[in-house]
């Protein structure tokens, strides 16, 4: 399936909607280039004012791990608890910390 | 869609450890928890077909519908009329980019479905092929056609499968003001002369029946309900559905004067109403092509698709990947 495809690369759009916070992903669009991409972002996912920043990039150049493969890929870190702030005992009375 | 170049390898991994059953019950388990499906995930065959089929039936809805509105932008009776028109007429083409890329997740091009949809594999929603008559009608469909189709999407904001949730959320957030132009337009006209309340009135008249339609058939006629409930695929069922809708239009056409085409609607209690049965035989008959403008829809899609194929052709070729 695909192989005609006449419809141009597709892109992951992500928005930011106010200065300072992160960009989410919103969803996919097709372009032939990065301009094309970015413009298409555009009129897709924010014709209500939806960001402040916008970024494109090609589905293809995103690598990515799932929920399924959690247990594999996540392991080397899960069992290092002393990471959490929560792990530490501290003594009655203690003030900003 | 996320690449595979991660999932390839863990893949391997995963189906040599675990059997067909247990992923069927993980992915069971997944969806009883409310936790969403994603694009990567395992699921059953049935379900990504199912959702194949449902997400682009949804998506060619959203572009089809745009020819009956189309009709009308060079018509609109005020410059304030046809901003709007064009406004909500582009909102439709977004939503239906939304659904196809969502769709797309599930692993078939959007040629594949542009495809499907001109060999008449793929359907669109039916109340795309009665035509759009007067300006009237520009009301009737923003209030009745959107205003089914978000009851429906509500809904379908809770759907199991995360991509098509997402769209949905974003869909309906736009969704609202396709509703309340297409009420205003239908207010304006019962506000106005003799003429135009009865090109209202008679809008009401033919899109009433064709938008209760919108919502398929019966339960007990729907082969397909039942592991689309299951799975979370559909949260409420098409007569719960349009019974939702029944309830909610028909104060609001009291309410500006106009009067439902059905003598047998009865209040049973204050937010509940009975209405006539459906024409089943006029639905089967306009979803199985022989509405009033199934030909001349498909056809119009055909033709722009096959005239802008130079335009794709010379964006490829000026912008090599």
């Amino acid at each position: 399936m695909g192989n005609t495809d006449t419809q141009g690369e597709l892109w992951e759009v992500f928005i930011q909607s106010k200065p300072g916070q992160s960009f989410k992903h919103a969803g996919a669009i097709h372009a032939f280039d990065r301009e094309m991409a970015i413009e298409n972002a555009r009129d897709t996912y924010t014709r209500r004012g939806e960001g402040s920043g916008l970024w494109v990039v090609r589905s293809k150049d995103i690598v990515s791990v799932t929920p399924n493969e959690e247990g594999y890929f996540f392991d080397p870190s899960n069992d290092k608890v002393y990471r959490h702030p929560t792990f530490y005992e501290m003594p009655e009375g203690v003030k900003h910390m | 869609m996320l690449n595979r170049i991660v999932k390839a390898k863990y893949k391997t991994m995963e189906t040599s450890l675990i059997s067909q059953e247990e992923l069927l019950l993980e992915f069971e388990n997944k969806i009883n928890a409310e936790q969403k499906i994603e694009p990567l995930d395992w699921m059953p065959d049935e379900y990504r077909n199912h959702l194949i089929r449902q997400m682009s039936q949804h998506a060619h809805s959203e572009v089809i519908g745009m020819q009956p509105e189309g009709n009308w932008i060079t018509r609109a009776p005020s410059l304030r009329s046809k901003k709007i028109l064009l406004a909500k007429i582009q909102d439709e083409g977004g939503h239906g980019l939304y659904l196809y890329s969502a769709a797309e997740t599930l692993g078939v091009s959007r040629d594949q479905y542009i495809q499907w949809l001109h060999e008449g594999k793929a359907k669109y929603a039916s109340v795309f092929n009665y035509p759009a008559l007067t300006w009237a009608d520009m009301g009737a469909i923003g209030w009745l056609v959107d205003g089914a189709a978000i009851t429906n999407q509500v809904s379908l904001q809770r759907t199991s499968y995360g991509p098509y949730s997402r769209a949905m959320v974003r869909i309906c957030k736009e969704e609202s003001f396709h509703q309340r132009q297409g009420y205003e337009i239908m207010w304006k006209m019962m506000e106005g002369t003799k003429d135009q309340q009865e090109m209202a009135q008679d809008a009401l008249n033919r899109w009433w029946w064709p938008a209760l339609m919108m919502f398929g058939p019966h339960d007990s006629d729907s082969p397909r309900t039942s592991n689309a409930m299951k799975w979370k695929i559909k949260r409420e069922t098409n007569d719960h559905l349009r019974q939702k809708f029944i309830n909610k239009t028909i104060p609001q056409a009291e309410l500006i004067g106009l009067k439902i085409p059905d003598s047998n609607v009865v209040k049973l209690s204050d937010e509940n109403y009975q209405t006539s049965d459906i024409n089943w035989d006029e639905f089967w008959k306009v979803v199985n092509g022989n509405g009033p403008c199934n030909e001349q829809r498909l056809a119009h899609h055909i033709k722009y698709h096959n005239e802008g194929a130079w335009v794709r052709e010379s964006a490829s070729i000026s912008n090599p990947k």
